[in-house]
Formats: C-alpha cells, structure tokens, sequence
C-alpha cells in the first residue's frame, strides 16, 4: 500500500518551514534566534530528502539526512562557541553591535 | 478523509504553528522551546516517511542535544529578561487533565495491543519495515563510508575549534 498523502504535501510544507526559516534569518537580531532559524531551515530541507526518499523507494535520502544532522551539530557547536565569545568581548550579542569590520 | 491525511494535516498546523512562534516570541527561551516542538513534530513526519531510525535520530540529536546546547548558551549568557514568573491561571487544570488523557491513551493501547498498522497504513513494505534499517546501515558502512569518515573528522574539528574558541586567554581576566 503507497503512501496516501502526496509528495506536493511533504514538499510544500517543507518549502513554508524553509521560508519561514529564511524570514527568522532576515528579521530577527538576536544571533542565537538566526541559528534556530537555519536549524529550521535545514529541517525543511530534510523533510523534503526524506519524502523524496519515502516516494521513491530509496535510501540515498536517509542516508544525506544523516549527513546533514552530523553538520548541523557541528555547526551549532562552533557558532555557538562563537557566540559565546562575542558576548565576552561586547557584552552585547544584537548583530547589529557587531560592525568592527565597517569601514 | 482518511486518517493519515488528517495526521498530516494536524502536524502541518502544529509545524508551521511553532514556526512561526519561533519568529515571533521576545525571548530566546520561548523560541527554542517551539523549535523544540517544531523538532517534534517533524519527527513524527518521518516516521509516516517511513524513516524510524532518522526520526529517532532528530529527538534524540535534534530535540536533545542540540537543543540543550541551545538553552545552556542562553542561560549562560544571561540576556534574556523574562517577564516575572506568573503561572496561567488554568495551567495546572490543563496540565493534570492531559497527563490523565496521556496515561489513558497509554493504558489502552498497552491492554489493546494495537499495533501502528492498525491505525495508519504502513507506507510501503519495502521502506517501512526492520529490514530498511539493516539496508541503511549496509549503505552507510559500505557504499557510504568515506563520506561517514570524513564526517567523524568533521566533528573532531568541531570539537577541537569549540575547546579552543571557548578557553581563555592567560592574560585574560574571568568575568
């Protein structure tokens, strides 16, 4: 018995968890909400690997899904080192503190 | 509409729900307990997907470790001003009578012996079954193997670079 519920579904609310992901990352200023932000994000994107995956029958999908979630955490834990650090030197995390760089 | 429609339907609303919640709460607390719950409802997703070992992975990795390191960064750095604690008034009720509907749900499957296929359809033989899981690890460990090495050195790296960003200088005075 196949899956009743469309691949469109999958894809679609994976496209909306990506979207709004993209929208945390753009209007929110506190870095730890962007983070979650692109957590959600990659979220998204996993979604869609495993529905393609459960559509056509292979493991590839389960397989990147994998892979993705061993990045993630290595990127949380180092942007969150980051963050940390950033806060000890500014005693300020809002993004908009942090323009050292500007000309 | 049949059942697994509906529980796709429910789980949208709570995922998107949460998500939109994560963007638009005040503190940092709050928007990582609704990605936590986004988390959660994503895994349930791929268990339909007929994805068990990568549902487990995301509560366990996802919802567990990632997010602890998450609230741990939070508190740890102390920015976040919550409002003063207030309890809602019909939280208590509420919470006593889900965990009461919780405990008869249990009960009942437990005396019922329902199995999962009894109430959703399995997805499909070949991906939803024990067999999968043996599949995925042979494709992991043989056909995969490299890209599974390199992502143990990935996370060496990881870890030496979070060691040494987060020490502290000699010279550099404790806060």
């Amino acid at each position: 018995m196949t899956n009743v519920v469309p691949l469109s579904y999958y894809l679609g609310i994976s496209g909306f968890l990506f979207a709004l992901g993209i929208l945390g990352v753009l209007i929110r200023r506190n870095p730890l909400i962007i983070f979650m932000s692109i957590e959600l994000m990659l979220n998204g994107a996993n979604l869609a690997f495993l529905a393609f995956s459960s559509a056509f029958h292979v493991l590839t999908g389960q397989i990147f899904v994998f892979f993705v979630m061993t990045v993630a955490a290595a990127e949380v834990a180092v942007g969150l080192a980051l963050i940390v650090v950033i806060f000890r030197t500014k005693h300020n995390i809002d993004v908009d503190v942090l323009n050292s760089l500007k000309g | 509409m049949n059942l697994s429609l509906l529980l796709f339907f429910v789980l949208a609303v709570v995922a998107v729900l949460s998500a939109i919640g994560l963007l638009v709460s005040r503190s940092a607390i709050y928007a990582a307990l609704f990605l936590v719950l986004n988390f959660a409802a994503v895994a349930v997703y791929y268990l339909v997907l007929g994805a068990p070992f990568i549902a487990m992975a995301q509560v366990t990795v996802y919802a567990g470790a990632i997010m602890v390191l998450f609230l741990f960064v939070i508190m740890l750095l102390g920015a976040e001003k919550l409002p003063p604690g207030r309890a809602l008034p019909w939280q208590r009720p509420l919470a006593i009578s889900l965990a009461i509907v919780l405990l008869v749900e249990g009960v009942f499957l437990l005396v019922q012996r329902l199995k999962i296929t009894d109430i959703l359809p399995a997805p499909s033989v070949e991906v939803n079954s024990v067999a999968s899981l043996v599949d995925l690890g042979k494709a992991l460990f043989q056909m995969y193997l490299l890209p599974f090495e390199i992502t143990s050195v990935l996370l060496l790296v990881a870890m030496v670079g979070v060691i040494v960003l987060a020490k502290r200088e000699k010279g550099e005075l404790g806060s």
